[in-house]
């Protein structure tokens, strides 16, 4: 349990980063809260010849909102527990803020960070969920270019993202709470703060639905459709239930997981509505 | 390690980090893929904080980065230098126990202790952000943690009466535990 050997190298700037993993690229990682990424190295399931540290680079530490183009803007060293405290939040991004209950627990949020967690890609994490959602986006960043991808093309598969080896994410953006919008989010766990079974997260006007799923297919997936209500609304949520493919692990049962998808869909839309 | 320019250590290569460890500056030797509760055990020899699972999921290493509660089992001995790092033997710098303490003791907050070193911790740090949780706060704030022996409520109970206590109230707003 303790992580294989590393070069270790701790990035003052954005450009020392970047610098470090055009140099190294696939045999690099980036360390920003660790909280996913030293559990790994523990584990050994991952390791890397070099880390390179950005929890400490001052520029990549921020969180701001930008009124002109409506997003909130979360760059790279920002930890969880830096947005999740800031008190305009619930005005800001509301889905945000009933999501982050349900990641991990206070203690890993106070070190963890958003953009790790996207970065991650891991498929049941809310984070992704939540950007997705909200149809936010991802900043990345090279030493040659920069380049914004929505977060539908960033998130690939499980683990998979379309971040190229030489390119650190550099920030993500939500979209600001829109007035003719309602939010809701939920999930199922094992136990508080575990992995979600299934997450979902509903963005509900007067005339559409969309509706966000993690933990069944390898990425969240989102649908969009008009107001439904009663059968009508059963009916495209089971339909959405079979699309996602729900797998049997040895956690829980795919017929589980679709009952879950029915369940936890008709609750958040419900929540929202 | 200078804290302004761009630092590498080539594995393997032990270097020298400086650290406040409950306000005393200490220092020790590391290799890049120490982890912060090694280092804190093994070089610095305070052995109050406890190493569970070594993967972020017991809560048992928990530790305050610059007064954040935060796990020493998920960083590297590197990453603190010249930060501040406080563990349980700060809750009790002269040998007395602070109220947090004595509220765990009062209230039987804890049996074989293994775990508790890391929920003061974490209480530590809760309490002062929410002065005055409710008990669902509470229980959501120490999901973070495992306990096999108590089952949580006096726990529970002890932090909410240290909370009444700090905020002047003899009894506790919700009682937990009878």
């Amino acid at each position: 349990m303790k992580p294989a050997p590393f070069d270790y190298l701790r990035a003052m700037t954005t450009q020392d980063a970047l610098d470090a993993l055009a140099q190294t690229g696939e045999d690099a990682r980036v360390l920003a809260g660790g909280q996913s990424l030293i559990a790994v190295l523990n584990m050994r399931l991952a390791q890397p010849r070099v880390l390179v540290d950005i929890s400490r680079t001052d520029e990549l530490n921020s969180v701001r909102v930008d009124n002109e183009a409506g997003l909130l803007v979360v760059s790279a060293a920002a930890t969880q527990g830096s947005v999740e405290w800031r008190k305009s939040l619930h005005d800001e991004v509301p889905l945000l803020a009933m999501a982050f209950p349900h990641i991990s627990h206070f203690q890993i949020r106070n070190r963890g960070t958003v953009c790790g967690s996207i970065a991650h890609a891991d498929p049941s994490a809310e984070l992704p969920l939540v950007l997705t959602a909200l149809g936010g986006d991802v900043v990345l960043r090279s030493k040659k270019k920069k380049r914004v991808l929505a977060a539908k093309e960033f998130f690939q598969g499980m683990l998979m993202t379309a971040r190229e080896p030489d390119e650190l994410v550099e920030a993500v953006r939500f979209p600001l709470k829109n007035p003719g919008e309602r939010y809701g989010f939920t999930e199922f766990s094992a136990r508080h703060g575990d992995f979600a079974m299934v997450a979902c997260a509903a963005v509900v006007t007067n005339d559409s639905i969309r509706i966000a799923i993690g933990g069944v297919a390898d990425r969240p997936v989102v649908e969009r459709w008009p107001f439904l209500r009663g059968d009508e609304l059963r009916s495209a949520l089971n339909d959405l239930s079979w699309k996602l493919g729900a797998q049997d692990d040895t956690h829980v049962s795919a017929k589980y997981r679709r009952h879950l998808v029915r369940q936890l869909g008709w609750r958040v839309i419900e929540e929202a509505t | 390690m200078s804290k302004t320019s761009t630092n590498i250590m080539r594995q393997g290569e032990e270097q020298r980090i400086t650290l406040t460890l409950n306000g005393r500056e200490r220092s020790g030797h590391c290799e890049p893929r120490e982890l912060l509760s090694d280092f804190i055990r093994h070089e610095l020899g305070a052995t109050g904080t406890h190493v569970g699972c070594e993967h972020g999921v017991c809560g048992a290493c928990t530790v305050h980065i610059d007064g954040v509660a935060a796990r020493s089992c998920l960083m590297l001995a590197v990453q603190v230098e010249g930060r501040r790092v406080d563990t349980v033997e700060g809750l009790a710098p002269d040998q007395a126990l602070g109220d947090l303490q004595q509220a765990f003791q009062r209230h039987h907050a804890l049996q074989c202790g293994f775990c508790t070193a890391g929920i003061l911790m974490s209480c530590a740090d809760y309490l002062q952000r929410v002065p005055d949780p409710s008990e669902s706060q509470v229980r959501e704030m120490l999901s973070g943690h495992l306990c096999r022996c108590t089952g949580y409520t006096p726990i529970v109970a002890a932090v909410l009466d240290v909370a009444a206590r700090r905020n002047h109230r003899t009894e506790s707003r919700e009682s937990a535990h009878a």
